[in-house]
């Protein structure tokens, strides 16, 4: 930065004290402040307040916030704004403030003050991106939320964890996003050229600049095929990092998505696709999480089809439905994530009949998996209800049906599959013992806690669904609980349940691993260093190679430069004409052979008058020759 | 009774179906009472939840399993295992 930039912004944050201002800082920040002390708190106890009250005073804050735009800062003739507040920020802050507090409870045993920090640090700029006024600041929050991630991969160092697996995939993640923020860098940019404007709002779609914001975008909210770093890395992630993980990243995605590309159509089948993509990946995935987080992508696809169809329900329907499903989708990955701080094991293929040891566990996990299902008086079934009923509205039957396919198969794995297999299973008295139903309890307290805070909320909200109607950009002209609505989610979901129950012997876990699209950089990337090894060492070899041989042939030449010339001509001549002239030709090859073992020789070095007079004569015979053949 | 007699026990288990089943048929037959209000021609018929719901259920699965067992699903060691290329 330059001195310039730097004096420029060091003003403008000292505008951000005059007294105009209301009383309220931008969440993100509290975070991001907050973050920088976790390390050096040596003490449990007053980590742990710290902890808990830090999302806390970020929730009062939230409820401070009036609608309208602060903190501006100026920079470099550009004005950042740190929190542009409207009814749809406020929604996604609320949502990411409560998320906070659960998850911090949630992993409030770990000994692991860095997660902390890495958490703290995602969260305030998952926070500093919903409330960007700009393009400027939304790009350096985006930039700080794919950095402090990947962290929470990497500091992964439970017992259960292959260390190498957790930090390949951390880096596959970071690479990927880091290609994410390259191109929104781009099309901020040209989006700047163009308009002249760095304010975030709605942008319209159509110019290279919009398809690059676009494109990142979308590869934040893991639409595929740019989903793939989503399944690979979330489940190397610690249990407790990767409950922060489920619910930011997309998230923001989506709430970028909302702000700037309502309507934009191609949006509509990316979602549709989506939602059925994660649903069909999820019935061969064996790892709990990875299912779980094909799961998100399936879940995410619904937003993504609201913000395609771009209606006023559509928009609705999208906001609480990222709402809702932050709250179960968080509360799954808590339960799975229980399971395997307990057992140590995280497939389902070695899990099964632990239910009799962990039934607070299961229980709080099937809260979720109600949720996530749309079960009627749980969150997930006023939310999502709302995004398929605006595809009714709008009159796309083929999307209406790709949505609903995609909820039978919802209920089909994160309700039926996974607790079935993890907690019960075939032959589960046998499996529960393998596992060692000594060690195998209850999780820890603060996990109990959390997961029953945030099953509370999913029962709650599907409860009050005004609590949370009243909170959406638009008025709410919908009412969840009505007759039709009731049947057919019943009867979609119960039939879901007769298939499973029939089908139950096909659908069970099998050791393997699924290609998606990562294989293209995975075994991309063996391809290239292959490449990198093999033709392209190779290539850069080729000219050293050429020198090393002349230099050879000098070295040898030079060594004594009137025989090499001698038995150069003789060897050419034998070869030529099959023997020197004037010898018998086994004569002459037996000389060749002593020449070239005895070169150079020593007696050529003992005679060095010699070679000089041999030179000379033969200068003077080739003298000779072209004074002769000269006209 | 304890929770866990539901799912090991023999007799618990049929009631269960039992129940289940008679679930099944009164979302079915509650259709036909239901007030509607029609989007798309087969919201007309009821009990076409019930058929579409079972139908996307063993699509599912049926077509996952047999994409996976014919391309997707590798060994556990697929990424790992040196390959000469």
């Amino acid at each position: 930065m330059s001195a310039e930039a730097f004096i420029s912004l060091l003003i403008g944050s000292a505008s951000i004290l005059a007294p105009s201002q209301p009383f309220f800082v931008p969440p993100g920040l509290i975070f991001i402040v907050a973050s920088l002390l976790i390390p050096v708190l040596r003490n449990n106890r007053i980590r742990n307040i710290y902890l808990l009250a830090i999302p806390v005073i970020a929730f009062f804050d939230v409820l401070r916030m009036q609608e309208g735009v602060f903190y501006r800062i100026d920079f470099l003739g550009y004005e950042l704004v740190l929190a542009k507040v409207d009814e749809l920020s406020l929604v996604f802050a609320y949502v990411f403030v409560i998320m906070a507090f659960a998850g911090v409870l949630y992993a409030l045993h770990s000994k692991n003050n860095f997660e902390f920090f890495a958490a703290f640090l995602y969260i305030g700029s998952s926070l500093g991106v919903v409330f960007a006024g700009d393009l400027f600041s939304l790009y350096i929050f985006w930039e700080i939320m794919a950095i402090s991630s990947v962290f929470l991969i990497w500091l992964n160092n439970e017992t259960w964890q292959e260390r190498r697996k957790a930090i390949g995939a951390g880096f596959r993640y970071i690479m990927v996003h880091a290609t994410g923020g390259v191109i929104l860098l781009g099309g901020i940019i040209l989006y700047i050229l163009n308009t002249g404007s760095i304010e975030f709002g709605q942008i319209p779609y159509g110019d290279l600049a919009s398809i690059f914001i676009l494109f990142s975008f979308i590869l934040n909210a893991a639409v595929p095929p740019l989903s793939a770093w989503l399944s690979d890395a979330y489940p190397e992630a610690s249990v407790t990092g990767a409950v922060y993980m489920t619910a930011y990243t997309t998230k923001t995605a989506v709430y970028v998505l909302l702000r700037a590309f309502p309507g934009v159509e191609i949006l509509i089948w990316l979602g549709a696709i989506m939602a059925v993509y994660g649903v069909i990946y999820a019935v061969l995935e064996n790892d709990i999480r990875r299912l779980l987080a094909y799961h998100i992508i399936s879940q995410v696809g619904y937003m993504v089809a609201g913000v395609g169809i771009g209606t006023e329900m559509a928009v609705n329907g999208s906001a609480s439905h990222a709402f809702c499903h932050i709250l179960y989708k968080a509360l799954l990955f808590m339960g799975a994530g229980a399971v395997i701080h307990v057992t140590g094991r995280r497939k389902l293929t070695e899990l099964g009949g632990i239910y009799k040891y962990m039934p607070l566990t299961f229980f709080l996990y099937m809260v979720g998996g109600f949720s996530i299902s749309a079960f009627p008086l749980f969150s997930g079934f006023v939310s999502k209800s709302m995004v398929i009923a605006a595809s009714a509205e709008a009159k796309m039957p083929l999307v209406w049906l790709m949505l609903t396919l995609a909820s039978s198969g919802t209920f089909l794995h994160t309700g039926l599959k996974l607790p079935y297999f993890t907690f019960f299973g075939e032959n589960y008295v046998e499996k529960a013992k393998k596992i060692g139903t000594g060690k195998v309890k209850e999780a820890p307290l603060n996990m109990l806690l959390a997961m029953g805070f945030l099953a509370f909320l999913c029962i709650f909200l599907g409860v009050y669904p005004e609590v949370l109607y009243r909170m959406l950009p638009y008025p709410v002209d919908f009412e969840p609980y009505t007759g039709q609505h009731i049947t057919e989610t019943m009867q979609i979901l119960l039939f879901t349940a007769l298939g499973f129950f029939l089908l139950l012997k096909y659908v069970a876990g099998e050791p393997t691993i699924s290609l998606d699209t990562d294989w293209f950089y995975r075994k991309g990337a063996r391809v290239f260093m292959g490449f990198v090894k093999g033709p392209l060492a190779y290539a850069a070899q080729f000219p050293v190679n050429i020198a090393n041989h002349v230099i050879a042939r000098v070295k040898w030449f030079s060594k004594s430069p009137v025989s090499a010339t001698f038995l150069v001509i003789a060897t050419g001549t034998y070869k030529l004409f099959g023997t020197i002239p004037g010898l018998q030709p086994e004569h002459s090859k037996i000389l060749i052979e002593e020449a070239w073992k005895n070169y150079p020789g020593e007696p050529v070095r003992r005679s060095p008058v010699g070679d000089s007079i041999i030179l000379v004569l033969l200068i003077m015979a080739i003298y000779g020759v072209i004074s002769y053949l000269r006209p | 009774m304890r929770l866990s007699d539901l799912v090991e026990r023999e007799e618990y288990k049929r009631k269960l179906w039992r129940i289940f089943l008679i679930m099944l048929a009164v979302t079915v037959i509650a259709d036909f009472f239901v007030e509607r209000h029609v989007e798309f021609v087969w919201e007309q018929i009821p009990g076409f939840a019930a058929f579409y719901g079972f139908v996307s259920c063993v699509f599912i699965i049926v077509f996952s399993k047999w994409i996976g067992h014919k391309w997707l699903m590798k060994d556990e060691d697929y990424y790992e295992k040196e390959e000469t290329l």
